[in-house]
């Protein structure tokens, strides 16, 4: 078995972008997510979950007990299989195994937690940011939601970002009607020049211990996936993109030493006087105030 | 001994959905009662013990903006898990490129609230509690920042910054505004029958910047 964490955790992830999007705005064709008020740049949390999950994915590739719930992509041999069931009864499984499920749950109680630990033992984005899942049985007690131990806010740039649009031409044209008459087509990218930005995120030893299991090889994983979050997710769109600094506080206790933002706030990020336009980053300086944290919760860079 | 709390709670966003537009979510204008238990839940919970909400003091102005993501717009299936239970081969998950969604939400930003609450002892306390016990846990919780997991204002990914708040008077925001009508907002959802869980609502003004939630009508 493997063991549960037993210490609360805050962190704050500090990446950067160069001359990339770090995350698109849908609302705004595509455009670096910006907030109107401040012009500072936006990522949300979502995005750096997607990245969490592609990494895990990546590096554990199915071993049980890492699989991962929400993909991006659909395997090759899952529509294989299903081209098979197609030919066959699925419909009336789906049915039966419903009213299969009605009757388990009469004469099993439990067995709305059974499927949830199977799905928590099964699953590292469970388990890790848990999962909604549908009433087991209708108009009884939804049992089916799970909320995961890891919370991550939306980041935020330190400084405003400036997006730039960058229209590019290519030469291969799309369709032979519009071949006749131009030879290169225009596109449009948007870029970030730089930016850094800072995501802070908590981790509850209780939900972990009471809910899904979340371990301490699953943390180990977790950080080892924030660190390389950006690794494998190089492209066209995103520029260069690399995660600058994990901080990672550690309270002695369960239930944490002090408040998440007494933490949050001794973690400085500093423009470089002289800068006016930071555009790497040695710009900043990162400094993280010891003086203002308890004794009791340990600090580790992890980067 | 008054087993009332003054909780302050503040950060950068907020998102207290509109039951009636919930596909696209909205927010209201300020948080709800239910919102205010949850963050009250997150910090200290116990089955011997209710929080009842008496009053949301709206601390900041309130503005909104807008956010669009993509989402999933499909649940775990029991069904499909039992499948895999019981060694089924169908794989397991949901393919966000066939599920996805693009769904905007109206959030309001950088929000503060101080929430006035008390809490009364239920039927399923042990013999040993006793509120003082429990307001003991509460006070000691809210000085070091303890917590059973981080409190959000709604949502997630919008997490809440909390600490005691123990000065007698509470300035708002909208302290000049005699009468704000904020419309039918929803109270809570009342559990007492988990066959039918019901909503509440009430018609939420804000006076002076406080919404007193202090014998207020409550609609079914």
């Amino acid at each position: 078995m493997r063991e549960v964490i037993k210490n609360r955790y805050e962190f704050v992830i500090l990446f950067d972008v160069e001359n990339g999007n770090p995350n698109g705005d849908p609302d705004a064709g595509n455009m670096p997510r910006i907030d109107p008020e401040s012009g500072l740049g936006l990522v949300t949390d979502v995005c750096l979950k997607r990245k969490i999950r592609n990494y895990v994915e990546t590096v554990k590739e199915d071993e049980k007990g890492y699989k991962i719930y929400i993909r991006e992509d659909v395997p090759l041999n899952r529509s294989d299989r299903e081209a098979c069931r197609d030919i066959g009864i699925q419909e009336e499984d789906e049915k039966k195994q419903t009213e299969a499920l009605k009757k388990l749950k009469k004469s099993d109680p439990d067995v709305d937690i059974k499927l949830r630990d199977y799905m928590c033992e099964n699953f590292y984005d469970i388990r890790t940011f848990g999962a909604v899942m549908t009433t087991f049985v209708k108009a009884s007690l939804n049992c089916g939601q799970v909320r995961g131990p890891v919370q991550i806010g939306f980041a935020r740039s330190i400084d405003p970002v400036v997006s730039q649009e960058v229209t590019i031409t290519r030469v291969a044209i799309t369709t032979e009607k519009d071949a006749e008459n131009k030879t290169t087509e225009m596109g449009r990218k948007s870029i970030v020049p730089y930016g850094l930005y800072r995501a802070e995120g908590y981790i509850s030893a209780n939900l972990a211990r009471k809910v899904t299991g979340f371990s301490e090889e699953d943390l180990e994983l977790l950080w080892e996936a924030i660190i390389n979050m950006f690794e494998h997710d190089h492209s066209a769109a995103r520029g260069k993109m690399s995660v600058r600094e994990l901080i990672v506080f550690k309270h002695s206790r369960e239930l944490g030493d002090c408040p998440a933002y007494k933490l949050f706030d001794a973690v400085e990020v500093r423009k470089n006087g002289n800068v006016m336009y930071p555009r790497r980053y040695q710009d900043y300086t990162v400094l993280v105030h010891e003086e203002q944290i308890p004794e009791s919760v340990e600090v580790r860079r992890m980067i | 001994m008054g087993m009332g709390v003054k909780i302050r709670v503040w950060g950068d966003f907020a998102l207290f959905s509109r039951p009636e537009l919930k596909v696209e979510r909205c927010s209201y204008d300020v948080m709800t009662p239910s919102a205010a238990r949850g963050i009250l839940d997150a910090v200290y919970w116990h089955p011997g013990l209710k929080w009842v909400v008496d009053k949301i003091y709206v601390r900041k102005p309130i503005r909104f903006t807008s956010v669009r993501r993509n989402e999933v717009k499909s649940k775990v299936l029991a069904s499909s898990v039992l499948q895999a239970y019981n060694g089924g081969d169908k794989p397991l998950f949901i393919s966000s490129k066939e599920e996805i969604v693009q769904r905007a939400s109206l959030l309001l930003c950088d929000v503060e609230y101080v929430i006035e609450a008390h809490f009364e002892m239920t039927e399923r306390a042990n013999a040993s509690d006793n509120p003082g016990k429990f307001k003991d846990i509460v006070m000691r919780r809210l000085r070091r920042g303890e917590c059973f997991h981080t409190p959000y204002f709604g949502c997630r990914e919008f997490p809440a910054h909390f600490c005691l708040w123990e000065e007698e008077a509470v300035p708002t925001a909208y302290d000049d505004a005699e009468e704000k009508d904020l419309g039918l907002m929803l109270f809570d959802m009342d559990y007492s029958d988990p066959e039918q869980i019901q909503p509440m609502f009430f018609r939420a003004v804000m006076r002076r910047g406080v919404l007193d939630l202090r014998n207020c009508e409550v609609m079914r």
